[in-house]
């Protein structure tokens, strides 16, 4: 019996929208798989690619980055920032030959605990097939 | 040396414990470097809970805590309290969400369990890392802005000026009073709102506390809670107040007629005006953008000629005013829904149709017919009204989704205000439900039927138009499931209430949310009602949520409470997860210096330095600098990195 592959996903998420947004995700006992280690950020600014990097070198299946919508951000720009910055992080990925699937960014504020529960489910669903993550992992005792 | 952290896995119940084994989970924490102590309890945040956790730090020597537990939204403070008091610094103590992130999201235990391990180690590799850190210190301003002068503005401000603190009012128009100075009577006593609105509005005139601004709009705020600095534009009314004696000699010679707002377009207004007689502060005011008309370029001068006491200047000019603020109330209220969307019911192409504020000037006494219900079109007495309430409210297909809570009952008053004037008419209301919660509402919706003969007719209405000089009106009542049709004399509608025209631009100014419909976003629906998100601010009226007149100033008092709440203070305290510079490894390129969204850094001697009580932390700068050299304080790259191993080994 082969077991299923579950991908290993890093989730950066800020602290005012997106976290919130898993919290009520939480109160609202939406259920979604458990593939994901959420990494509480001030925002979505200040995720540096050097954190997405980091985490495919140690072995990650997929990155999610996820803010406050482009214009609600608590810290009035810096999902602006993450944007441009990050959609940068994602070209250079797919150039050194990574699965687009496998880096992400949304937008989802502190009311939408739905819309989270859907991108973590369609995360891990892309994902799945792929099987593990290898084009960027520094081998380490294991 | 060696770290002694202790772990405390919350059982929540089995809100927790039922989806993670938390017993494996606190054995296995006790395994990893550096931690002295692991444990489960059924409450953490319990009294006996905390004790616990108080009595370890202590006995076990602990020199940092993690509480898998809940949110850290909820309970964050409780235990960075409880650490604090043991004698560890508050900033030892970390929050692994293993709650809200997982255990109510997850069914498979065997998961759960392993993503809370996961979930507690990277807040252990925090915390290891984590700086003692004590509160950045602020001295508070003691002084409050409210913007917008309606009756919510009014009550803020005169309950802060009440308790000794001076208050700036700001208000766009030339006079405070909104939209309870243009109502005829109020629900459910029928007072006249004038009589009851206009000894707050001299109040506030006259209070010493107050500084009223009207004609005047914030262009810009920027600060933090406590020390806001404000700029205000001071637009020109080319008319002294000091001077002007109120003689209305100008009116008269002015040649240019607009549409008057205060009586919603009923009326015409001259160039230079005032807008009601009540006006605060009585003086008139010259519409610029009225005068001089497009078609000439310079103003003809009549008005400056007329005034025998020389209050009108032309060369009055824009100003703005600086000021420096505690607390921010808005309080900037409501307008009604755009009638061009009710194209359904015939409102811009019947004059006989009309809005609710409309109805209530022609209610009023001091209304363009001065009390007498006339129609726009022809001056006759209405015989057959018909008021439709939910004008644009709960329709989420083509409008507004929400209910704009007050047309029941106002509706209901115009019924009865209709039947007052007119005895031999008859007043008809369409209606999907009749919402009359409030004390003393569901009696005064009672009066209206029993007393005045109101008929309430339940559905809604799919087609009005003009035949024979009525208004037709075509609807169903849905109780009876007979189509209705009425030749009416009079169409009265319930428009929705929807945040001011320019609340969303300001809400942009001053960095509050909105919610889905424009409205003001409050902290939180059900503890938080009259906090903003953005600390310092408040909210009031109907700039919130549709709300009556009782519940406008019952939140606009609560307001000014909270607002005294900052300005009593001596200081404010500011979190110290600031940014800091490495200066071994700034290289002074300035790249974090373009990015912050606070000014908070600037250059200094060939690098940059953090000005910590304007950083907010959000860590732009960091995620920026190429060098790492600038990082936020017990949330660096190397402590997320840190965490990203943990969320990832094993």
């Amino acid at each position: 019996m082969t077991e299923e592959f579950e991908p290993k996903i890093v989730a950066f998420l800020c602290k005012w929208c997106s976290s919130a947004g898993s919290d009520l995700a939480g109160v609202s006992r939406m259920e979604y798989p458990a593939n994901v280690i959420p990494i509480q950020v001030m925002c979505s600014g200040s995720v540096s690619p050097l954190y997405i990097f980091e985490a495919f070198n140690r072995g990650a299946d997929g990155v999610l980055v996820s803010g406050c919508h482009p214009g609600d951000c608590h810290y009035i720009k810096g999902n602006m920032y993450a944007r441009r910055k990050l959609l940068l992080v994602k070209k250079l990925l797919e150039h050194v030959g990574l699965e687009p699937q496998r880096f992400r960014m949304s937008w989802v504020s502190a009311a939408e605990g739905q819309k989270y529960t859907q991108v973590i489910k369609e995360l891990v669903k892309e994902l799945k097939p792929l099987g593990p993550q290898t084009k960027l992992r520094r081998e380490r005792n294991g | 040396m060696k770290k002694r952290t202790g772990i405390f896995i919350c059982h929540c119940g089995i809100n927790i414990a039922g989806t993670v084994d938390v017993k494996s989970v606190a054995a296995e924490m006790a395994k990893e470097p550096g931690v002295a102590h692991s444990v489960d309890y059924v409450y953490m945040c319990s009294d006996p809970g905390q004790n616990m956790i108080e009595q370890a730090i202590k006995d076990k020597k602990l020199d940092s805590v993690v509480v898998a537990c809940c949110s850290p939204n909820l309970h964050e403070t409780t235990f960075r309290n409880a650490a604090k008091r043991a004698g560890i610094n508050s900033f030892k103590c970390e929050i692994a969400n293993i709650r809200e992130q997982c255990s109510w999201v997850h069914k498979d235990k065997g998961k759960a369990t392993h993503k809370a391990a996961h979930l507690t180690k990277s807040a252990v590799k925090k915390v290891q890392k984590n700086e003692s850190l004590e509160p950045i210190s602020v001295p508070v301003t003691r002084k409050a802005l409210v913007i917008g002068g309606g009756i919510s503005g009014i009550q803020s401000a005169l309950d802060l000026a009440g308790a000794g603190y001076k208050v700036i009012l700001v208000e766009r128009s030339p006079s405070i009073g909104g939209h309870m100075s243009q109502l005829s009577e109020t629900f459910p006593t029928l007072d006249c709102s004038q009589c009851i609105l206009t000894p707050k509005m001299v109040e506030v005139s006259r209070h010493p506390n107050i500084k009223l601004m009207t004609y005047s709009e914030v262009q810009e705020v920027t600060g933090y809670v406590g020390n806001f600095k404000v700029k205000i534009l001071k637009k020109p009314t080319y008319v002294d107040p000091a001077k002007c004696n109120l003689c209305d000699e100008c009116t008269k010679v002015c040649p240019i007629v607009v549409p008057n707002e205060f009586d919603v377009g009923l009326t015409g207004r001259r160039a230079i005006y005032i807008p009601f007689p009540q006006a605060i502060p009585a003086s008139y005011t010259l519409d610029d953008k009225n005068c001089p008309d497009p078609f000439t370029t310079i103003a003809c001068g009549k008005c400056a000629d007329v005034c025998k006491v020389k209050a009108i200047n032309y060369d009055m000019k824009p100003e703005i005013i600086e000021e420096e603020v505690g607390a921010i109330i808005v309080a900037t209220g409501f307008d009604l829904y755009d009638k061009e969307n009710m194209a359904e019911y015939g409102y811009g192409k019947y004059a006989d149709v009309l809005d609710g504020l409309q109805f209530e000037r022609l209610c009023s006494a001091s209304g363009p017919t001065q009390g007498k219900i006339l129609r726009p079109s022809d001056h006759k007495e209405p015989k057959e009204v018909v008021f439709i309430q939910c004008s644009g409210s709960r329709d989420p297909e083509l409008h507004c989704a929400y209910c704009s809570k007050i047309c029941c009952m106002y509706t209901a008053k115009h019924a009865m205000l209709y039947k007052h004037h007119v005895h031999d008419g008859q007043a008809y209301i369409f209606y999907i439900d009749v919402r009359s919660g409030g004390k003393g509402y569901e009696e005064f919706v009672q009066r209206a039927v029993e007393e005045d003969g109101v008929i309430y007719l339940r559905g809604k209405v799919s087609k009005i138009f003009e035949e024979n000089g009525k208004i037709k009106v075509w609807g169903v009542d849905t109780l009876s499931g007979k189509p209705i049709e009425i030749d009416a004399d009079m169409v009265v509608l319930a428009q929705a209430m929807r945040p001011s025209n320019g609340a969303q631009e300001l809400a942009k100014k001053l960095k509050l949310g909105t919610d889905k419909d424009g409205f003001l976003a409050e902290a939180h629906p059900k503890l938080r009602p009259v906090e903003s998100v953005t600390a310092g601010m408040f909210l009031a009226g109907a700039a919130q949520a549709p709300k009556d007149i009782p519940e406008a100033v019952a939140q606009a008092s609560g307001a000014a409470s909270k607002a005294i709440g900052i300005l009593s203070q001596e200081r404010l305290y500011h979190s110290p997860t600031v940014a800091k510079v490495l200066k071994n490894l700034c290289t002074g390129c300035g790249m974090c210096v373009a990015v912050c969204p606070y000014d908070a850094i600037a250059f200094k001697d060939g690098k940059v330095e953090v000005n910590e009580v304007l950083c907010e932390g959000c860590g732009t700068c960091s995620a920026t600098c190429l060098r790492a050299a600038i990082q936020v304080k017990n949330l660096t790259q190397n402590q997320v990195q840190e965490m990203i191993l943990a969320c990832l080994g094993g």
